[in-house]
């Protein structure tokens, strides 16, 4: 009973770690108010890079690097057009999500000979065991992802920086009422390039955490979809770090649960049971969310001086 | 034209600014001494804004020079205005509604630790120096979501005087403050002056004028007009200075002939989206041939009481009634069928589909009826021909926008068209909020027209508004809304401005 | 001049041609860089599309469900919406399809329009059950659709692993029954009187029996024409455009915005219903797939509705270039080893440079502005 506790924890905490920083990335980026749709294709991309870097280099570290970087480049697009060139934020995003898993699938036959499945790295990320001085109990056994600790320390930082910054306060105040912030000599601009393409660069990592420690490559339905949930985990938990950590982690859990009940007692056919996260979410909301209040300009593009 | 010199705090001299293919400044000029006040007195739209936000650094002139104490200066960014001690309350409010007064006043100049870290302790202690300097009463933990038009304004100011400001620009600031509220802030000003600030009102109001300020350069589209002692001037001659031909300063109309009750409220209370009462047991009688003015400060219960009668809103309890038929708690098509027309405060936001075209836009009420649309399909010869005919009743320019998107059009004859199309509706009750807001003295003159001509006609008119001199000036009767209630209501020949400013402010009248 | 060329820039469809182009340039940058020929690329893509008629009509049997999902994203932003879950209704249409397409077996003039209702119903419904949370309980719609896009998934997996329907050693479920497809020709192109007259007509031959021959591009053209009529010539378009641009406004004049949601989601669900359906009974094996991943029939839609500037007539086009470029993707992969991703990124890059386009309307203005000026003065 305990041990299949254990491992319906760190499966839970597993699943949820891209999500996690996907979605603090998408909560940094809507609070400074430009939407982002497309974390699925930074996902994408991110992971893809991870898996690449991976394997040429031998090292996971370099590659969970390369991830954000190539996410905070996609970021830095959706950046352009949504800042600078004030585009459809929501239509931008969708453009990334279709250039980001393209991108994707192109590099990986590019690399890998024309096969849309890249080989798997030769070193994962490590695993900690956290609890191995209980030798003999079922928790010497327990591992974490390192992924995991870094998707709880992002969610920390952000929170920290979010309420206890000077940082924070500005780039909460950018996705209320940026025309304030401007007035009081805040570059609007930079501010929000700042927050969209570090946006990218979390769901980049994120993505390369999939490729890195869930599995050990990349293909095509690596990320297939999670960006999405990510970005349902923002709305979910109202725009804050540790809001949208509870819906990953909710996700996560699902997905445990999919996992532990399948072939089990029940005799629930698997396609019934991978529906649980959904069904889950939407009765979730139904229930306890109801209107949820985004940040006021949020995907609203910021023209200096428009009257 | 003056000198540049060092006695002048700010000094702006041949400027010129283009938005787009217009003109909205040319070669303007302005000298203020320091430690004075001095106005900026023009209609909505002559450009005064535009002026003082290119003294603060929002926009950059297209020709034209800035002298800050006799040194020329290049301002461009908020930023550097700052720095440079200018300090500028704008029209609306640019503070957070989420965030406390305190955040709002340190935003973008944190007092931090390390590393960003921030200390709000040390920036409580300097701005509570600041409100004791000038006596200021703020709650620095309130939420500004909460506080009233009066306290946001006093926020904005400590914003400015926070980062050390030495001039201070402040845009319309008595447009929406009850009488007693504006004697404060002119108190507040003088006590700044007193400390050796320099203040520049904009504003098109001449009695604050004369109250406060010494000196006054006047601006009418766009364009230089003058520099006056105010204290050589009349109100008259400032208005006309500023108009540019002779206005009246009050409302031309004829004795009342008042009708039955047309509509009537009584006990009314209804909630807000926060669940609290914020419109207490009201009751109001309108009577045919009356314009019924309604009086008091935002916030409260006017939003929720027009939402109400919307149908919009759920009424706890009490009736409205119009024409003897109960309608609160239907809908709003039942209620706009019940011959009740709506001019909203914000036309933009409630009243107009901005990015629909003009001829859209006229119908947005009668789409529904024949001849505009038939079995379910829009007849858009008719919803031409009717939008050309208001287009010409009212004067709408240019006269060919009925495809245009009623965006481009101005404040003014966007709210032609609106009053247009709700007259064109032929109600018994009109229902006018703000209904002048943003617009200049011709299109003021217009809507006022409009609205006697309707009482005249022997229709009922509701008007709601923050602007204490349009009520007095136009209704045959006032009430004053405080705290959902009415707290009292006077012919028109027994009000006046203190008694109703103080009901306004919450006070006991008599 | 220049002021008349300025003038052309502005318009809607120069703008969605510059965007287009920009796609095509950047995928040719991107193949140069790889080392693939770009000029070799692009004329194999011509090729696999314009050089047998066989793959004109390919693509344009290939355009039906991306064309009607389009329109669906299209009506459902008009009002204000945005409908990320017609990949849902489509599935969800081609579940209740073949349920009903293998389990009943009537005369075609009745399976047919039989089939067909039930899958619009079951893409209303997915399109309505959004709505409804959306204007009942304010969920917002992006979030349900996504949701129930995977529902709709599983849903399918596990009818079409289901003992009922499964077909052994298949991925999918057993064909709806033939009364209920709607291939043109079908019998006749395999009887011997069709063969002998369709060898003796090389292009019929090639435009009939090589492909799907269906009419199902009328229906997606017919039913554009019917959505532009809706937005644009009706009562409830003029309700729908209103409540999408202005709902408080909308509100005031009387018009029931809430209603007009859940109105809205339910027609736009039930187009990407028939688009799904079409998809069934259009293609000549009409079966139910196990699905790993989407099919992307529901997000091509949006990608579809954005690059036609949520026009309904626009829909048609921006879905028939859509399909094309799908259609010689796959072709590009198999005759010179170009990855076919590149026309999704092409296609990608085209929808980023939409949404940057719509700055040049903005930018030539300032220019017109300008000029305008220097001839006042």
């Amino acid at each position: 009973m305990l041990s299949s506790l254990l491992i319906a924890l760190s499966i839970t905490l597993m699943y949820s770690a891209p999500l996690t920083l996907a979605a603090i990335g998408g909560v940094i980026s809507e609070r400074s108010g430009v939407v982002n749709i497309g974390i699925e294709g930074m996902m994408s991309i991110g992971a893809l890079t991870g898996a690449v870097v991976g394997y040429f280099t031998h090292s996971a570290w370099l590659g969970l690097l390369c991830a954000g970087l190539a996410g905070g480049v996609l970021a830095l697009l959706h950046a352009i057009a949504s800042i600078s060139f004030r585009a459809d934020q929501t239509v931008s995003g969708i453009a990334i999500n279709l250039i980001g898993p393209g991108l994707a699938m192109f590099l990986s036959r590019y690399f890998f000979d024309g096969a849309s499945i890249t080989y798997p790295v030769p070193e994962k990320l490590p695993k900690l065991a956290i609890f191995s001085y209980l030798k003999g109990t079922p928790f010497a056994n327990f591992n974490i992802d390192v992924s995991v600790v870094l998707a709880l320390a992002v969610v920390v930082v952000t929170w920290f920086v979010l309420y206890k910054t000077k940082w924070g306060l500005r780039i909460r105040a950018l996705g209320e009422h940026p025309a304030a912030v401007d007035t009081l000599g805040v570059p609007v601009y930079r501010s929000r390039y700042a927050c969209v393409i570090m946006s990218g660069i979390l769901a980049g990592i994120g993505g390369g955490t999939v490729t890195l420690a869930v599995i050990s490559q990349f293909t095509p339905i690596a990320i297939s979809g999670q960006g999405f949930i990510a970005l349902a985990a923002v709305i979910f938990g109202k725009w804050k770090p540790w809001g949208a950590y509870g819906a990953c982690l909710l996700f996560g859990f699902s997905q445990a649960l999919v996992i532990m009940l399948d072939g089990g007692v029940l005799h629930v056919p698997s396609t019934i049971l991978a529906m649980i996260p959904y069904v889950l979410t939407i009765l979730i909301l139904i229930i306890f969310v109801g209107r949820s209040s985004a940040p006021r300009a949020s995907g609203v593009p910021y023209e200096k001086g428009a009257r | 034209m003056q000198g540049v010199s060092k006695d002048y705090a700010v000094q702006m001299h041949g400027i010129t600014k283009y938005f787009g293919p217009l003109r909205v400044l040319d070669d303007v000029n302005l000298d203020i001494k320091k430690g004075e006040i001095h106005a900026i007195l023009g209609e909505n739209g002559a450009g005064k804004s535009t002026l003082m936000n290119i003294l603060y650094g929002m926009y950059n002139p297209d020709y034209g020079k800035i002298y800050l104490n006799g040194q020329e200066t290049y301002i461009g960014k908020p930023s550097a205005a700052i720095s440079q001690g200018i300090g500028m309350v704008h029209q609306h409010f640019m503070l957070v509604d989420k965030f406390t007064v305190l955040q709002n006043i340190v935003l973008g100049n944190e007092t931090t630790d390390f590393f960003g870290v921030l200390n709000m302790r040390k920036a409580r202690k300097k701005v509570i120096e600041i409100i004791k300097k000038y006596g200021m009463k703020v709650d620095l933990k309130e939420k500004v979501k909460n506080l009233s038009v009066g306290m946001q304004q006093k926020v904005e100011i400590l914003k400015a005087l926070y980062r050390g400001a030495e001039v201070l620009i402040l845009d319309e600031p008595t447009a929406v403050l009850t009488p007693m509220e504006v004697d404060e802030l002119l108190e507040t000003m003088q006590n700044l002056k007193k400390d050796g600030k320099t203040i520049i009102i904009i504003t098109h109001k001449l009695k604050e004028i004369k109250k406060s300020a010494e000196t006054c350069t006047i601006i009418r589209k766009g364009q230089f007009i003058d520099r006056v002692n105010v204290a050589d001037e009349t109100e008259q001659s400032l208005a006309e200075k500023m108009v540019g031909r002779q206005i009246k300063l009050f409302v031309d109309k004829k004795e009342m002939t008042p009708g039955d009750t047309i509509f009537e409220i009584q006990n009314l209370s209804v909630r807000c989206e926060r669940g609290i009462e914020t419109v207490k047991n009201l009751s109001m009688k309108i009577r045919g041939g009356e314009i019924y003015g309604l009086a008091g400060i935002e916030g409260n219960g006017q939003t929720e009481l027009l939402q109400c009668i919307l149908g919009r809103r759920y009424a706890d309890s009490g009736k409205i009634i119009m024409h003897g038929k109960e309608i609160q708690n239907t809908n709003t098509r039942n209620v706009l069928d019940s011959k009740i027309s709506f001019i909203h405060a914000d036309r933009h936001k409630y009243g107009c589909i901005l990015d629909m075209s003009v001829a859209d836009n006229v119908i947005m009420e009668k789409y529904r009826e024949k001849p505009f649309s038939v079995n379910g399909f829009l007849n858009h010869e008719e919803r031409d021909k009717f939008t050309k005919q208001i287009i010409e009743t009212y004067d709408v320019r240019p006269a060919k926008c009925r495809h245009q998107k009623i965006r481009n059009l101005s404040g003014g004859n966007q709210q032609k068209l609106v009053i247009g199309r709700e007259i064109a509706n032929n109600p018994d009750l009109l229902i006018a909020v703000q209904p002048t807001r943003g617009l200049d003295v011709g299109a003021i003159e217009f809507v006022h027209r409009m609205l006697v001509n309707l009482r005249d006609q022997g229709k009922a008119v509701l008007l709601i508004s923050l602007e204490l001199d349009e009520i007095l000036n136009l209704s045959d009767k006032i009430a004053v809304i405080y705290g959902g209630e009415i707290v009292g209501e006077f012919d028109q020949k027994e009000a006046d401005e203190h008694k109703v400013g103080l009901l306004m402010a919450g006070g006991k009248g008599e | 001049m220049t002021k008349n060329i300025a003038k052309f820039l502005k318009t809607n469809f120069m703008c969605t041609c510059i965007a287009v182009f920009l796609g095509f340039i950047v995928a040719c940058a991107i193949l140069l860089i790889t080392g693939y020929s770009p000029s070799l690329s692009m004329a194999v893509m011509f090729n696999a599309v314009f050089s047998r008629a066989k793959f004109i009509v390919n693509v344009i049997i290939k355009s039906t469900p991306i064309i009607l999902t389009g329109l669906s994203v299209t009506l459902a932003f008009k009002s204000g919406l945005f409908n990320m879950g017609a990949e849902g209704q489509f599935i969800a249409s081609t579940i209740a399809a073949s349920i009903v397409g293998i389990k009943c077996n009537f005369h075609p003039l009745i399976q047919i329009p039989l089939v067909i209702c039930v899958g619009v119903l079951a893409g209303a419904l997915m399109g309505g059950i959004v709505g409804w949370l959306k204007a009942k309980c304010g969920i917002h719609e992006v979030i349900t659709s996504i949701m129930l896009n995977w529902i709709a998934l599983y849903m399918c997996n596990f009818v079409a692993n289901s003992e009922m329907f499964h077909k052994p050693d298949s991925d999918g479920t057993f064909p709806i029954n033939h009364s209920g497809q709607t291939l043109l020709f079908y019998d006749w192109k395999f009887s011997h009187d069709g063969r002998e007259y369709l060898q003796a007509h090389p292009i019929l031959n090639d435009i009939i029996l090589k492909t799907d021959f269906n009419l199902n591009f009328l229906v997606a053209v017919v039913i554009a024409v019917l959505v532009w009529v809706i937005i644009y010539k009706t009562k409830k378009g003029y309700e729908f455009r209103a409540s999408g641009l202005n709902p408080d406004a909308a509100r005031n004049a009387g018009i029931d915005v809430t209603r007009n949601i859940f109105y809205t989601m339910l027609i736009s669900g039930a187009l990407s219903g028939l688009a799904g359906v079409l998809s069934l009974t259009g293609s000549s094996t009409p079966v139910l797939h196990v699905l790993s991943v989407f099919e992307n029939y529901g997000f091509n839609g949006l990608s579809v509705a954005l690059i036609a500037g949520a026009s309904p007539i626009g829909c048609i086009f921006a879905g028939l270039m859509f399909s094309a470029l799908i259609y010689a993707g796959q072709t590009l992969q198999s005759k010179i080893g170009t990855p076919s991703d590149i026309v999704n990124i092409m296609i990608g890059t085209i929808v980023f440079f939409v949404a940057l386009v719509r700055i040049i309307p903005v930018w030539v203005n300032r220019y017109l502005q300008k000029e305008e000026r220097k001839n006042a003065q």
